[in-house]
């Protein structure tokens, strides 16, 4: 049975709208590509960029870029992301020819290691100077893969972030608390690269289905372009005559959304409905109210497809994007560059996962700059001078930092909730005087 | 001369200042304040002694000073208490009405309030006051004298001020050191809520907020009676150490710029402005900048409202104080200080005066001497006491004494 096409819709060929690339970056976005190809995801155009030399082609329909430098002497990154990075500018200009043509570009990659971490940004820089869209789907590691992977891992998506249109991120921590304790640590993998699958399969249903709802993808890009946010997902699917209610159900209790919190906080939506050929207006009313009643403040784009597939079932995927006011939509490339560096640099000094632990009390917030106040911090730094920036910058690492408490020195310590209330409240605050 | 029982002194060892101040009530019965004596204070930090030889002699010089003023002899004192270490909550006390016309009694209501008295405290830690509120009948409530009606189970709720007992003693022992008595040891935010607020404002609802030198003591009253007490050991010193450690001065400069130019507000006046000060001979030694100076201000005094906004949160008390928030103490002098407590706490605040009280208008006036004030207030009201109730005194003197003899 043919899908119902709106009357108005101009005739189109039956091949893909959309010119669709999907990037694996690295180990495992190779792994991750691999599952994507055997899903459903016909008309797209797969390539994988490594830097390992012996991956070999896992798929004749697969595009290799192997990025091979002499830095690398063929060894692959060894966990290191600047040399990912350095690999991958390198091959800026294969890169982005790669990208050349396509209107959308899915970046798959698991952060924390070397490859993914260090070539996604630089890729989605690629994709997005081409005048593609560019997504990136990443994972980030589990939190019993060390310290230093995690924090990798938070770089790149900074730097990610500041690249790319959008980013929609999977903490691997969260789906640990999904599965059952009993799962093997491969099918632990496979979940967690299913969860990143259907988040892309949602998107990928909303750009290449044509629906009872349509959304265009000039305003899907509207929407992804100014945000560079960061974004979750979730994807639930029911069947049976209860379907719009159970799905409903299961979306609002999903944890990657934090339990319907993800609603409250976003302001940007995207729903996007499959169904059989018997779904009906209805269906999509009773999903579509609920959600717009949860996100009242967010923008919502919604779209609604049928396939032959689908009868009897209902699959809606949600991406919520929060925008993220600390950041400038830059508007050159040397601004963009500069951003993504000020943020290496301020995370890799700041720490941001220290500044999330309640127990260091000497934290300033995170200041937040202007590109060009940015460029001056760099600068500074480099110079070796501006003693007060350093010290503060030096605090966040001490969080028994002693301040001396004047005439309180010797007095018992007025503790109110973990707070010595005799420091000055000015320090406790981290407000500057300058 | 004045006779002797009719005079009653409030000793308060503040952090900043000793204060005596001498009361008289006369043959009408109203106080009037006769006396005032203060020096400063040099051995206590944050409302607790820390130096007894200095406080000692400060403590002298007060009581001089007042007995001189009022021309009267000190010999026993109603001494204020402070510090980090007391709090306050409130407490329940069930009696059943064992009679068999189920009549409530005079010993009942004494039963039931003992019954209240008795918590469960940490063995270092004494009960300073335990203050009626209501009297529940049958889980009625709201009511105020029970004696001769009728019910099968009598309540009590009481608010109960304790605190650790070593600490209070030191205080009890420095005066005792000086072959003055000690009549009763009063928390000074109590003391100060008594010298402020009239029964009405009780009634209405108010906080009182003293902010000391070293501590900032509150109370709040609602329905007439006291519903919460608590003691944030910040004060003034603490505002002074912050401009200290900011502006990079020394203690005592940091303190007579908190006098000359501060705050509690940051307006466009000061902002860009610097001060220049200057050593005894006149050359410029270090610019100061005003803004810093407010700001620094600002942030510490925001705060003390915060947290006192927060416990009163927690209490679920906001809502009712109608009548307002009064502030007293050294703290309250601080320029717009009101201004900035009613933005943090949402509700009307002013400074508080003692109108209470007839006598020395130039101690009446001032902020800073309402503890003292309230002291001799809390004196007034357990005289008169003593004369009408003879038999209610013992049980009070007996947790006094309790507490005086556990040393």
């Amino acid at each position: 049975m043919e899908p119902q096409i709106p009357v108005v819709n101009p005739p189109e060929p039956p091949a893909p709208r959309l010119c669709v690339k999907i990037f694996g970056v690295g180990t495992a976005g190779g792994v991750m590509l691999e599952q994507i190809i055997a899903g459903d995801f016909a008309g797209a155009e797969f390539v994988l960029v490594s830097t390992d030399a012996p991956a070999t082609a896992i798929n004749a329909s697969v595009k290799m870029i192997p990025l091979e430098t002499k830095l690398l002497r063929g060894l692959g990154t060894g966990g290191d992301p600047e040399r990912g990075r350095k690999a991958a500018e390198e091959n800026y200009q294969t890169l982005k020819e790669v990208c050349a043509g396509a209107a959308v570009v899915f970046i798959v990659a698991g952060l924390g290691g070397g490859a993914g971490t260090g070539i996604s940004p630089v890729l989605a820089r690629a994709a997005r100077e081409s005048g593609a869209l560019a997504l990136a789907f990443v994972t980030l590691p589990f939190d019993c893969e060390g310290n230093r992977r995690q924090q990798q891992a938070r770089q790149g998506l900074e730097q990610l972030r500041a690249a790319a249109d959008g980013v929609i991120c999977l903490p691997n921590q969260k789906v640990f608390r999904l599965i059952d304790e009993n799962v093997s640590l491969l099918d632990t993998f496979h979940t967690t690269t299913q969860f990143l699958m259907e988040g892309a399969r949602g998107v990928w249903r909303l750009l290449m289905h044509r629906g009872l709802i349509e959304i265009h993808f000039d305003e899907l890009s509207a929407l992804l372009r100014d945000r560079r946010g960061e974004s979750c997902f979730a994807a639930v699917e029911a069947a049976g005559t209860t379907r719009a209610r159970d799905a409903l159900e299961k979306l609002l209790a999903h944890p990657l959304l934090d339990d319907g919190q993800a609603f409250k906080e976003a302001d940007g939506v995207v729903v996007s409905l499959m169904g059989g050929p018997d779904l009906t207006m209805a269906d999509v009313n009773r999903v579509m109210e609920q959600v717009n009643q949860q996100c009242q403040r967010a923008q919502v784009i919604m779209g609604a497809a049928v396939h032959e597939s689908f009868r009897d079932r209902l699959a809606v995927t949600v991406i919520a994007m929060r925008r993220r006011n600390d950041q400038h939509p830059p508007d050159s490339k040397d601004a963009a560059v500069a951003e993504t560096s000020a943020e290496d640099l301020e995370t890799r000094l700041l720490d941001k996962q220290a500044t999330a632990r309640p127990a260091s009390r000497f934290v300033p917030p995170a200041p937040a700059l202007t590109p060009e106040q940015r460029e001056q911090l760099l600068s500074r730094q480099a110079g070796g001078r501006g003693r007060k920036s350093s010290s503060r910058l030096r605090q966040t690492s001490l969080p028994l930092e002693i301040v001396n408490k004047g005439r309180f020195d010797k007095t018992e310590p007025t503790v109110h909730k973990g707070e010595d209330l005799d420091v000055p409240t000015y320090i406790r605050r981290g407000v500057a005087l300058n | 001369m004045f006779d002797s029982s009719s005079i009653l002194i409030g000793l308060e060892i503040g952090t900043s200042k000793v204060c005596a101040v001498v009361g008289e009530i006369n043959a009408e019965g109203a106080l009037n304040i006769v006396g005032l004596g203060q020096a400063r204070s040099r051995g206590v930090r944050k409302g607790e002694i820390v130096d007894a030889a200095a406080v000692e002699e400060d403590v002298r010089h007060a009581i001089a000073e007042a007995e001189q003023m009022a021309d009267v002899e000190i010999r026993s004192v109603y001494l204020g208490v402070t510090g980090g270490h007391i709090r306050g909550f409130n407490n329940r006390g069930v009696h059943p009405v064992v009679s068999a016309d189920r009549e409530i009694s005079e010993e009942d209501v004494q039963d039931v309030i003992k019954n209240a008295k008795a918590i469960n405290l940490p063995a270092e830690n004494s009960v300073l006051h335990a203050i009626r509120q209501h009297f529940l009948i049958d889980g009625h409530a709201d009511v105020t004298n029970p004696v001769g009606m009728l019910g099968a189970r009598l309540e009590v709720d009481v608010h109960v001020v304790h605190g650790h007992l070593n600490r209070l003693q030191n205080a009890i022992r420095v005066v005792k050191g000086m072959q003055l008595e000690v009549d009763e040891v009063v928390f000074n935010g109590l003391a100060s809520s008594l010298a402020l607020l009239s029964n009405e404002q009780k009634e209405l609802g108010a906080l009182v907020i003293d902010i000391g030198g070293g501590t900032t003591d509150y109370a709040v009253y609602a329905d007439g009676v006291i519903k919460h007490t608590g003691v944030l050991a910040v004060g003034g010193d603490h505002v002074s150490n912050d401009l200290a450690y900011g502006l990079k001065v020394p203690l005592s400069r940091a303190e007579q710029l908190k006098l000359q130019h501060g705050a509690a507000h940051v307006d466009d006046s000061v902002r860009g402005q610097t001060l220049t000060l200057t050593s005894e001979l006149g050359l410029p030694l270090k610019s100061i900048n005003c803004e810093h100076l407010r700001r620094i201000m600002v942030l510490r005094l925001e705060e003390i409202f915060q947290l006192i906004g927060q416990d009163l949160e927690q209490a679920g008390l906001l809502d009712y104080l109608r009548a307002g928030v009064f502030l007293c103490g050294g703290g309250a002098r601080i320029p717009n200080l009101a201004q900035l407590a009613e933005q943090v706490l949402q509700l009307p605040v002013c400074i508080g005066r003692t109108n209470s009280v007839s006598g020395l208008k130039s101690a009446l006036d001032q902020p800073e001497f309402a503890t003292a004030i309230g002291l001799v207030k809390f004196a007034s009201f357990k005289s008169r006491k003593r004369e009408s109730r003879a038999p209610w005194t013992h049980g009070i003197k007996g947790a006094l004494s309790r507490l005086l003899s556990r040393s």
